[in-house]
């Protein structure tokens, strides 16, 4: 198994070597040290590998993943999945803002907290939370799904389209149009196979809450359509 | 962008470390900003007395005989000349006669702050070559502040650069920029304080002197900070024995504090603090936003 130990090479090396795999190849787990808070950790992945960090990182950890399994043993700073197409990755510790931004796909897990903009303009991520989130989570979520074990900030789903948030604690408060929807039976099952896949135990469907768009805002509005 | 750190020592045992260990998390963020840096330290007081950092943009000819000048106009100095500043040392009686008389003999010099025990040294450049000119690493104290700076609401000059001192051990650090600044330059002004630069963080912290000298402490004149400044901001500031941060409450500049039984310290990223003493098992946290982090030696001891 390849080791990057950060403290003595260069992080360029590290994400080339990732870049540079060859379709098919076996070497599929790599294993980073001393991130020591690093910006841009194993970036652009774009093969089935697994990747572990073992420390903390700093910007745009695992940014465009497409299909890569990363754990950071530790916290990450801000924009870390950002952007991701496929894959999985997990943060143990808390992460910085806007985690998750813009991802297209793929499942992030944070297993502490996620501050503020998590999940901002989602469009089709799954992203679950151990902990609580921050402010103007899930802005502009246009698909995916949120699950969170804990609370939501302020202002939670502001000017939302199509993705679908599930709090399992209090929410602060909720965007503009966003509001709190029934939950149904396709709901419960969704959020019990995302639990599954991010190794939430002891946590049932039932405890959460589903937030949405009430789609009154001037886009969802037809009248409006002519405006184009 | 600009970047920003602080540390405040809980454990005496790390005081003679304080500017090495500062120097080495303030060089760590050169590339948020590299335009001017700037630290303060707040070393131990000497009793009875008061000290006056003071820069030069000509110090060979400003500095030259400043001792023997202030003695003649029966001030009883001890001057130490750093590179472009030099401390002034005289007794706490005198220390309200230092700007008067230097503006009479030295003109030309500027005040970068003063207090019991605050020195204050900043210069454009990278803040390697900073903290080497000013040989910070050599420094010991209790805490202390640092800045990096990327302008944006003022000139790169050494007046532009943090920390911005306003009011006697009182300095502030800022990364954002700040909306109503211009406003609240006037008010401050009509209440008497005078600025020295259109520097937006400069208002900050005078807008903090002022509210401390109507007798809040640290922690209340930055919650008073959240109502009445529009930007973005977080603030890392200092007074003679606390030290406090705020961020505003859309929180977009970046902060990272960690704490353990030996210090509390901040860092605008995680890199800043990967060097300290015992980080691995450090209580790593990122501050919440319009929220008042406060502490001070005299509620610790």
């Amino acid at each position: 198994m390849p080791v990057f130990d950060l403290s003595q090479t260069p992080l360029r090396d590290l994400n080339s070597a990732l870049h540079g795999l060859a379709s098919g190849a076996n070497d599929v787990d790599f294993e980073v040290i001393n991130p020591r808070g690093h910006h841009a950790v194993a970036v652009g992945v774009d093969s089935p590998i697994n990747i572990t960090v073992r420390g903390s990182v700093g910007y745009y950890c695992a940014g465009m993943n497409d299909g890569g399994t990363i754990t950071v043993h530790g916290s990450a700073g801000p924009g870390v999945g950002e952007n991701m197409m496929s894959g999985t990755v997990v943060i143990e510790g808390d992460a910085s803002q806007y985690a998750g931004a813009t991802g297209h796909g793929g499942l992030l897990v944070i297993k502490g907290n996620a501050a503020s903009r998590c999940g901002i303009s989602m469009k089709g991520i799954d992203i679950v939370v151990y902990g609580n989130i921050g402010h103007m989570s899930a802005f502009m979520g246009q698909s995916g799904h949120m699950v969170v074990l804990g609370d939501a900030g302020e202002a939670l789903g502001d000017s939302l389209y199509e993705a679908k948030l599930f709090v399992r604690g209090s929410v602060k408060s909720l965007g503009a149009d966003c509001i709190e929807k029934q939950m149904r039976p396709e709901h419960l099952q969704k959020l019990a196979e995302l639990l599954e896949k991010a190794g939430v135990e002891n946590v049932k469907p039932e405890e959460f809450k589903r937030y949405g768009s009430a789609r009154k805002l001037y886009t969802f509005d037809i009248d409006n359509a002519d405006a184009y | 962008m600009c970047g920003i750190v602080g540390l405040f020592l809980k454990d005496p045992a790390l005081e003679p470390q304080l500017g090495q260990l500062l120097s080495d998390m303030l060089i760590t963020m050169t590339d948020r900003g590299p335009d001017s840096a700037g630290i303060a330290i707040y070393g131990a007081a000497d009793n009875g007395k008061a000290k006056v950092t003071v820069q030069s943009a000509d110090p060979d000819t400003d500095f030259e005989d400043l001792e023997a000048a202030l003695k003649a106009a029966d001030l009883d100095a001890k001057v130490t000349v750093k590179s472009t500043h030099a401390v002034v040392e005289v007794a706490a009686a005198d220390a309200a006669r230092v700007r008067p008389v230097l503006a009479s003999l030295r003109p030309d010099v500027r005040i970068m702050g003063s207090g019991d025990c605050v020195e204050i040294y900043k210069e454009t450049g990278l803040p390697k070559d900073v903290v080497a000119c000013f040989d910070v690493r050599s420094m010991r104290g209790t805490h202390g502040i640092g800045h990096t700076r990327m302008a944006t609401e003022s000139a790169v000059t050494t007046l532009g650069a943090h920390p911005f001192s306003t009011g006697s051990d009182q300095c502030l650090v800022h990364n954002g920029s700040l909306s109503n600044h211009n406003n609240l330059r006037r008010e401050l002004a009509r209440e008497g304080i005078a600025f020295e630069t259109q520097n937006d963080s400069e208002v900050a912290a005078a807008y903090l002197t002022a509210e401390m000298a109507k007798g809040k402490d640290l922690g209340e004149a930055l919650t008073g900070a959240l109502d009445d400044l529009d930007g973005f901001f977080t603030f890392v500031v200092g007074t003679k024995s606390g030290f406090g941060v705020v961020r505003d409450p859309i929180a977009c500049k970046p902060a990272v504090m960690a704490e353990t039984d030996q210090y509390v310290a901040f860092g605008s990223e995680y890199r800043a603090l990967v060097n300290l003493p015992g980080i691995e098992t450090a209580r790593v946290w990122e501050p919440e936003p319009a929220t008042v982090y406060f502490w001070d030696h005299k509620n610790a001891a």
